[in-house]
């Protein structure tokens, strides 16, 4: 997003709480929300060099969305008016962008020309015929939940390998009749697929679990594609987002400048400090221009903070939109830098994709070994664990061997932590009545951890092994 | 959280704002002086003068303000002493370097020489700036001068003479208020006017470009710094070797350059302006190509016709105003020429430092 799409979501969300916070405006505040966030997802979506794909993809985020709630609804919900009148107003609002071909705002909602109108309708045929097929089959059962889950995560591993992603290109261009020779894995950038998969995965394993709860289409899709949240977090739960959205929304002015004070905080973050920081910080083409240790240093330290900013800019500005909007968002980011431990770093560094992580697959799986595996000491489930959970949140950034490093090494920083914090705390035990010393200690462990974090970023910032290892061999004067 | 808070906040800094925009716009402005700088503090002085069109790539850019520029190169680290020569090389981008690292080009070949005067090591200094103007040179000389040169090493060469081609150069069109001085009292036949300076000009508002431009410049140290890259080295479409039949040069047929048409007066302008210290005028080494119409063109900027009238033009206006005159023209190989008729390779660089340098030592201690 660019400055000017902030400010410009910003000016919206400031309108759109004004609206609702009139009678009428509470009254629609779900279908405001809704025509909104639609619009948004269209609107943001960045351009491709694949005919109509810009326009095809938020219609298949809707698509995914609506058939994992048919998946999770109970069936008279599925059958009831609300829902046929929520989807007849999504299938109405993507027909109005379509047809926004023929008034020349090719540049205004969408990146590009939409497609032919008869496209569009075809398009939608096939997604109402989709829908009534699982309405009709009332297929709201465990095993056709795990099938959707398969279906997203299939859907994740196409778009984050990079052969596959290319593989995908040269076909769709190929349907599109547009040169195969040209494919690349950057042709596909569906806008916010990984936060979407991640919320709809989570509302799919909710419902196998009984959590869920009744959720109406219009919240469910108002949950997944909320803007301000969907390029880049937070992953906020269906039921605390459903009950925001039941809440009345006020002229309260300190609500309105908790939230502008927040997207300021977010712009200076992000425009300011991120970008700067960018100019210097590691990648792939300074990595082996870097001519002293000090210099190199420098430059992942630059890293370091560089994502942290751009990262928490964003969660800044996406939580005072939200604020905008009535909605609180879950926090992200708590000063994750000034830990004093590995495990406290990743309890403050994207703490809702870390919580997402542990809901659905650490606890799980920690369960399953100590039922299914008895014999399996405690340290050996706390590696097996700690390991596979931070694998797989490195192989959500992509599935490239950095990333699998990345998550193997801070795997193994959390295992080691966990077993250094056990071996140490007896021992530490008497330190309580000297509070320098341990103020101290804390200082040492905070740059203990801030380096450890820093130097794993090597491997995220950089898309090959070899140059990440050249980047360690200078950093630390080997064979220099 | 506490509204009467946000607002007093937002009111003492809309309060900050306005007094520091009045300080900035009723404080007498200093044009001239070097200006706050990471460059020879913090990291290390540019060997040459900022210049890029891909930034990230070259962690440099182009910029506008000669003063941000100066204070970048390390020329600014210290003005002239008696522990070293300064020589300075003024030029366009075959004195800056294009294609080159700072160490291939013709100061830093000529620094690689170790060359000593009196047994104190002689510096060069790479002032060249890679767009091709009489004027854009006049500027930068009359900039570079309060840094105490021994020598100005002038390399210069026909395409900076029309004065169609004068105010082309970005540094000189976007720094009118530099050349109008010159232009009145060099009688230069050339047309600048400076734009009047209102209040929003002087704001922070108004002066947001070159607010931005120096933050880049001093972040971009510290990517020079750490890497010593200056410039994005591309691939290159080697100079032309055959050429097109056409005599003309710009608007100009043969048989006659018309002298008029040329800015013969920078040569007692740069004469002046350098004061006592001595001028050493190098007509640059160009490409002379072999290839198709060859015996009507020397390259593709340089008809024949009108390149020797030009040199034979040069060496008389400055054997008159006594200017001390190397004629390199032909001295370097015609295959060490890189993407342009004036672009040296390494080699050729370095076989031109090889030629120069005992002229240069002649020139600077007799």
């Amino acid at each position: 997003m660019s400055i000017t799409d902030v400010l410009l979501l910003s000016l919206v969300a400031f309108l759109t709480r004004l609206v609702l916070a009139t009678r009428w405006g509470a009254a629609m505040r779900g279908w405001v929300l809704l025509g909104l966030s639609l619009l948004a997802i269209f609107w943001l979506q960045p351009s491709m060099p694949i005919r109509f794909l810009d326009f095809w993809l938020p219609v298949l985020t809707l698509t995914i969305t609506l058939c994992s709630w048919l998946l999770t609804a109970e069936k008279e919900q599925m059958r009831s008016k609300q829902t046929l009148v929520t989807t007849a107003f999504i299938f109405l609002l993507i027909l109005l962008i379509a047809l926004t071909r023929h008034l020349g705002w090719d540049d205004v909602l969408t990146a590009n020309r939409p497609p032919q109108t008869l496209q569009v309708l075809v398009g939608l045929g096939i997604l109402a015929v989709l829908a009534f097929l699982l309405v009709w089959l009332n297929k709201s059962t465990t095993r056709w939940q795990g099938a959707g889950i398969l279906v997203l995560l299939i859907l994740f591993i196409f778009l984050k390998l990079p052969n596959l992603t290319l593989w995908l290109s040269g076909l769709v261009r190929g349907w599109v009749g547009q040169s195969t020779a040209n494919a690349s894995g950057l042709d596909i950038r569906w806008l916010g697929f990984s936060y979407v998969a991640f919320r709809l995965i989570h509302t799919l394993r909710d419902r196998q679990a009984g959590r869920l709860g009744d959720v109406s289409l219009q919240a469910y899709v108002n949950y997944v594609i909320f803007f301000p949240a969907i390029s880049a977090g937070p992953i906020d739960k269906v039921q605390r987002f459903n009950k925001d959205l039941q809440q009345p929304v006020t002229r309260d002015l300190n609500s309105f400048s908790d939230a502008f004070y927040r997207i300021i905080v977010g712009l200076f973050k992000k425009y300011t400090l991120a970008d700067t920081l960018a100019l210097v910080a590691l990648n792939s083409q300074n990595a082996t221009q870097i001519q002293s240790n000090g210099w190199g240093w420098l430059l992942v330290y630059a890293y370091a903070f560089q994502i942290y900013f751009d990262f928490s800019g964003y969660t800044d500005i996406a939580i005072g939109l939200g604020k905008l909007l009535g909605i609180q968002l879950p926090e992200n980011f708590s000063r994750p830098y000034l830990k004093p431990n590995l495990t406290q770093f990743w309890n403050n560094w994207h703490m809702t994709l870390t919580q997402w992580f542990r809901a659905y697959f650490f606890n799980p799986f920690t369960r399953l070994l100590r039922t299914r595996y008895r014999t399996l000491s405690p340290a050996w489930v706390i590696l097996i664990t700690q390991l596979s959970t931070m694998l797989l949140i490195g192989l959500w950034h992509g599935i490239t061997w950095n990333f699998v490093l990345w998550g193997v090494w801070h795997g193994l920083g959390l295992f080691v932590h966990n077993r250094y914090s056990e071996w140490v705390r007896p021992r530490l035990a008497g330190w309580g009545d000297r509070p320098r010393l341990q103020h101290a200690m804390n200082v040492l462990n905070v740059l203990v951890t801030f380096h450890f974090v820093a130097l794993g970023w090597v491997w995220f910032a950089l898309p090959q092994v070899s140059p990440s290892l050249q980047v360690f061999a200078r950093l630390f004067g080997i064979g220099y | 959280m506490n509204t009467r808070f946000y607002r007093n906040v937002l009111l003492k800094a809309l309060l900050l704002f306005v007094i520091f925009n009045l300080l900035l716009v009723f404080l007498p402005r200093v044009t001239g002086k070097d200006q706050l700088s990471l460059y020879n503090n913090l990291v290390p002085g540019r060997q040459r003068f900022p210049f890029g069109e891909a930034p990230q790539q070259a962690y440099n850019f182009s910029l506008y303000d000669l003063d941000a520029m100066f204070s970048s190169h390390e020329v600014s680290a210290r003005t002239g002493s008696k522990d070293e020569f300064r020589v300075f090389l003024l030029g366009d981008s075959s004195v800056w370097g294009t294609l080159l690292k700072p160490e291939e080009t013709l100061a830093g070949q000529l620094n690689a020489a170790g060359l000593s005067c009196q047994g104190v090591p002689v510096k060069f200094y790479n002032h060249g700036y890679p767009t091709i103007s009489l004027t854009k040179d006049l500027m930068v000389l009359e900039r570079a001068m309060r840094y105490d040169p021994d020598l100005i090493i002038w390399l210069t060469t026909l395409e900076a003479f029309p004065l169609e081609k004068q105010l082309a150069s970005p540094l000189a069109l976007n720094n009118p208020g530099r050349i109008q001085p010159l232009v009145e009292q060099y009688n230069l036949p050339l047309e600048v006017t400076p734009p009047a300076e209102d209040f929003w000009s002087r704001t922070l508002w108004g002066q947001r470009r070159d607010l931005a431009d120096w933050l880049r410049l001093q972040v971009y140290g510290v990517m020079w710094a750490a890497t010593g890259f200056d410039q994005f080295y591309t691939d290159y479409e080697p100079a032309a070797w055959d050429l097109a039949a056409d005599e003309n040069y710009f608007e100009f047929s043969p048989p006659d350059l018309p002298n008029e048409q040329l800015l013969w007066q920078a040569l007692p302008a740069a004469l002046d302006i350098a004061g006592g210290t001595p001028l050493l005028l190098v007509n640059e080494p160009i490409m002379i190509s072999a290839g198709e119409n060859s015996d009507v063109h020397y390259n593709f900027f340089y008809p024949r016709w009108a390149y020797d009238q030009y040199r034979e033009e040069l060496i008389q206006r400055a054997q008159h105003l006594a200017i001390p005159t190397i004629d390199a023209w032909d001295w370097i190989d015609p295959h060490e020429f890189t993407n342009s008729a004036i672009h040296l390779t390494p080699v050729g660089e370095e076989a031109l430092a090889q030629d120069l340098k005992d002229e240069i030592l002649d020139g600077l201690c007799p």
